[in-house]
């Protein structure tokens, strides 16, 4: 049966969980406020029990996929199991219960967390100073470019282009413009890696940054990041790091080292906390030494054992969110670094490595390995051979879904034809990395013998295959029969 | 080694799959010169009984809420919260999936999100939500941004009653880009200058916004602010950071406002020191195509069964890169989730209730406040909470943490001229007796 609506739930009048009694009955709303200014008519919300709220948003629940209840292997996604622990301690009342205005003395347990935090960030990274502020790694790269944009205009060289390969995440470039940078994407080379003669092409005193990440949106790593580092610095502008790919690299190499001056993280995808459907996420920006003072206000200070939240930086950009952080995000990230420790988290990039290379390995016979260089945390399938018999990529995502698996990223990067993009992380075993393999290999048989069934796949989901295109001809973006 | 299942015989079958013998083998290509030599400077692992402790522990150097009564608003407001909403987002179904970019295995979030959209629409009075942004402040700054790409002028007119740092936000993202932002001084009434306003509207203008209530908690002349919309067409943005409001108030749609953004926070979601809260963000219809962020829309299946899917993605980055709406690429999904669960639990009637308690409890303790001679810095209608005139507002504070009260915001750290003031905020977490205890405190501390 389909799920009702909320609003198709419940009758009127009836009320759920119970409200406070009003103690100032003898208060007049019509004394207090004059009635030009109220509205006339009640907003329509649901009228149902409590019971029925907890069956429907249950029942919802159980219709999606998700990391807890199937294989997820997400390419750029990183699509790790989230430790309870994180859930449990991140909900203390301690932490919940803390309003953004409350005196530094008072908060000082948080602030310790969020300033060692940044100093593990730091290290891992490679970088001399951090912000917490931003609330996801797209919040993050928008942060980074301002800060690179600040850099250049108090050196009183305001420059105009920001390089990035075509490989990149369609965040880049998006947020290139919201800087007010023109995003000059550059052809990626025939290994799939920067083509340093097209980059050095572009280099000139009008860019501010080259904005890459490593390892690629392809999980192939950057061997020529140091001559890119060089040649970016040489003509003056910034090398900005997008940190999606993190979790290929803890422990054995470090953005800072490389020459990057800026590096997003994101905590939801490397540390551990939960995607959440889509955020709340968290995506810290690490500097270098002389792109601190632009850092956003407040950055927490240690000094003499106590915390404090300084807003007294006249070059700082100014503010990204209200307030400071997705504090349990940032929480849980603290957590699992102090759990997985230096060798912990080394363990957590070659294991990340290990599984992505090896069910890459297995698959590249099956279907196309269009860049054949060792992959990293995550690798780039295409399925371009199955379109003779009239099969998508999306029709091989779209049947892994009946085989109990969530389909790897589609149709990214754009280099690639037919691209499936595949990031298993660390925290599988081998035998769901068999089983998923074993179901690509034979999903890889169905598309030559039975493509139909591909091409009508989903069977097996709450619903069959959505029409998108319907959807957005149709535009029907809320409830109508409800007013 | 938690959360790492791979014992040495698995690691070791795969890497002799692979045809190499060590994991470090896996990492030969990356250049000497950038190879870590050392172990990284990180303090050594716990346990999970080890780190529940630690944590615990320091948890614990917190003070809030809990332990103080509390009269900090200012952008943040402390709301009761049903436990029907910690336990569907403690789900795993909820907050371990991606976003939902296959829909077929989506539907719950996807589902949810629709109705969330429902839900924003009908409180704002307005035709479009999305499925929301990060905060109330990046939605002001992307509202402004909407307005200019419509618009295709250079300029927004904010108030400067806007909360502060939202005004902040809005320049952080506006002024790189090239945008002007110009401020618009408020009135001795605590009113945005609705003359002044007039008169710095221009060719160049793309929108003027407002907030309402205001950062004082004053309501602002509805009136006037549409008639300007309509005397002018310059597009209206209006702003609600406490939500709680439009269970009494007159919603943006109803005056006519062409986009409404607001703070969710007050709808289920803890205040956890300043984030995650939840960037409401909803317009006119026609501007729908010029919208940031996520948007959920009703379809149907291939045997025409209801369900529902990401739709207008043409306007995002991953598809339309440089020019996007936005770089934004998720929503605040598990606090969308919340709002949901937690109007769905408070339903209409609650609704209303709770709205009428903010407003008649804020107003008990400013009359209890008058009869001590404690005088409110604006004269005009407010809704949960206002700012009072006293003679020290850091001596006030200071002795309301002996005496068990977060005895509210000074102003001046917003606003160097109001030094003599304390903003205050009254929700429905306060009882009459928490309220005159207050009361009699500042009273003692003003006239003693």
């Amino acid at each position: 049966m389909a799920e009702k609506l909320i609003f198709e739930l419940g009758r009127i009048d009836r009320e759920g969980v119970s409200i406070p009694p009003d103690d100032l009955e003898s208060l007049n709303i019509d004394e207090l406020i004059p009635e030009e200014l109220l509205r006339k008519r009640d907003p329509t919300l649901p009228e149902v029990s409590e019971v029925e709220v907890i069956r429907h948003y249950t029942r919802l629940s159980q219709l999606n996929f998700c990391v807890d209840t199937h294989f997820y292997p997400l390419g750029s996604c990183t699509m790790k199991y989230n430790p309870r622990i994180g859930e449990k301690l991140s909900t203390l009342e301690g932490f919940t219960s803390l309003h953004p205005y409350e005196p530094d003395e008072l908060v000082q347990g948080v602030l310790k967390i969020m300033f060692d935090l940044g100093q593990y960030l730091c290290e891992i990274g490679g970088f001399d100073a951090i912000t917490l502020q931003p609330s996801a790694g797209a919040h993050g790269e928008l942060t980074g470019l301002l800060i690179i944009r600040a850099y250049h205009e108090t050196k009183g060289r305001k420059r105009s282009k920001v390089i990035i390969p075509d490989s990149a995440h369609g965040t880049n470039p998006a947020s290139c413009t919201l800087a007010g940078y023109k995003a000059i994407e550059i052809k990626s080379g025939k290994d799939g890696c920067i083509d340093l003669k097209r980059l050095q092409e572009e280099l000139d005193e009008e860019t501010a940054a080259v904005m890459i990440t490593n390892p690629n949106t392809l999980g192939i790593f950057e061997e020529e990041i140091l001559r890119i580092a060089e040649i970016t610095h040489s003509v003056g502008a910034l090398l900005y790091g997008d940190g999606a790919n993190l979790n290929a690299l803890m422990g054995i190499t470090r953005p800072g080292d490389m020459g990057f001056d800026v590096l997003h993280f994101n905590l939801h995808k490397t540390f551990a906390a939960p995607h959440g459907g889509g955020g709340p996420g968290s995506g810290p920006v690490a500097v270098k030494k002389e792109l601190e003072p632009f850092l956003p206000v407040p950055v927490i200070v240690k000094k003499d054992g106590k915390y404090t939240l300084d807003y007294n930086r006249p070059l700082s950009i100014g503010k990204v969110k209200s307030f400071y952080g997705n504090l349990p995000v940032i929480i849980k990230a603290y957590i699992y670094i102090r759990m997985m420790g230096a060798q912990g988290l080394k363990r957590v990039s070659e294991n990340a490595v290990l599984n992505a290379r090896y069910v890459i390995n297995r698959l590249k016979g099956a279907f196309d390995l269009p860049y054949n260089k060792p992959p990293m945390h995550e690798g780039v399938l295409s399925g371009k051979k199955f379109r003779e018999y009239g099969v998508r990529t999306l029709d091989i995502a779209k049947r892994l879904l009946d085989y109990g698996f969530h389909p790897p990223t589609i149709y990214f990067p754009l280099i690639v034809e037919e691209a499936l993009m595949i990031e298993p992380t660390e925290t599988e075993t081998k035998e769901t990395l068999d089983a998923f393999i074993e179901a690509m290999l034979k999903i890889a048989e169905e598309a030559v013998k039975t493509p139909e069934l591909l091409k009508s796949a989903p069977h097996t989901t709450p619903v069959k295959r959505l029409d998108e295109v319907k959807a957005a001809k149709e535009l029907k973006l809320r409830w109508k029969e409800y007013k | 080694m938690p959360f790492i299942p791979h014992s040495q015989i698995d690691e070791r079958e795969m890497l002799s799959s692979l045809g190499i013998s060590e994991k470090e083998e896996l990492f030969s290509h990356i250049p000497k010169e950038i190879r870590l030599s050392k172990e990284l400077s990180l303090p050594a692992p716990l346990s999970e009984i080890e780190v529940e402790q630690e944590i615990k522990k320091i948890s614990l150097m917190n003070k809030g809420v809990n332990e103080y009564i509390s009269f900090l608003g200012g952008g943040s407001y402390n709301h009761w919260i049903p436990s029907t909403v910690e336990y569907i987002l403690s789900r795993g179904e909820i907050f371990s999936p991606y976003t939902p970019y296959q829909p077929e295995a989506s539907q719950g979030t996807l589902t949810i999100l629709f109705e969330f959209q429902t839900m924003m629409c009908e409180l704002f009075d307005m035709e479009v939500s999305n499925a929301s942004v990060y905060d109330g402040a990046s939605a002001l700054a992307e509202a402004c941004l909407m307005a200019l790409r419509i618009t295709q002028k250079e300029e927004v007119i904010i108030s400067s009653a806007i909360h502060p740092e939202y005004r902040t936000v809005v320049k952080t993202y506006l002024e790189s880009a090239g945008f002007k932002v110009k401020e618009i001084k408020f009135r001795e009434d605590g009113r945005t200058d609705l003359e002044a306003l007039e008169k710095a509207l221009s060719s160049d203008t793309a929108a003027f916004a407002i907030q309402n209530p205001n950062f004082f908690g004053i309501i602002e002349d509805i009136k006037g602010i549409q008639s300007l919309r309509e005397k002018t067409n310059i597009l209206l943005i209006a702003c609600v950071v406490e939500p709680i409001s439009l269970g009494l108030l007159t919603p943006p749609g109803s005056y006519k406002a062409d986009i409404a953004v607001g703070e969710g926070k007050s709808f289920g979601i803890p205040l956890n020191f300043g984030g995650p809260y939840l960037g409401i963000f909803t317009s006119k219809m026609e501007y729908v195509r010029n919208m940031p962020g996520r948007i959920v829309g009703e379809t149907t299946d291939t045997e025409g069964k209801r369900g529902f899917v990401l739709t207008l993605s043409t306007r995002e980055q991953h598809i339309r890169r440089a020019k996007a709406t936005s770089n934004i690429c998720t929503n605040h999904n598990m606090c969308a989730i919340a709002a949901t669960v937690y109007l769905a639990s408070i339903g209409k009637k609650g609704f209303k209730k709770i709205s009428e308690m903010n407003l008649k409890k804020a107003h008990f303790l400013a009359r209890e406040l008058g009869k001590r001679n404690i005088e409110l810095l604006f004269k005009s209608p407010f809704y949960n909470e206002f700012a009072i005139k006293v003679k020290n507002p850091d001596k006030v504070l200071e002795a309301g943490l002996e005496r068990g009260f977060l005895a509210g915001l000074s102003l001046k750290r917003f606003y160097p001229d109001l030094e003599n003031s304390l903003l205050i905020n009254v929700t429905e977490v306060h009882d009459t007796q928490s309220l005159e205890k207050f009361a009699n405190f500042l009273g003692e501390i003003e006239n003693g």
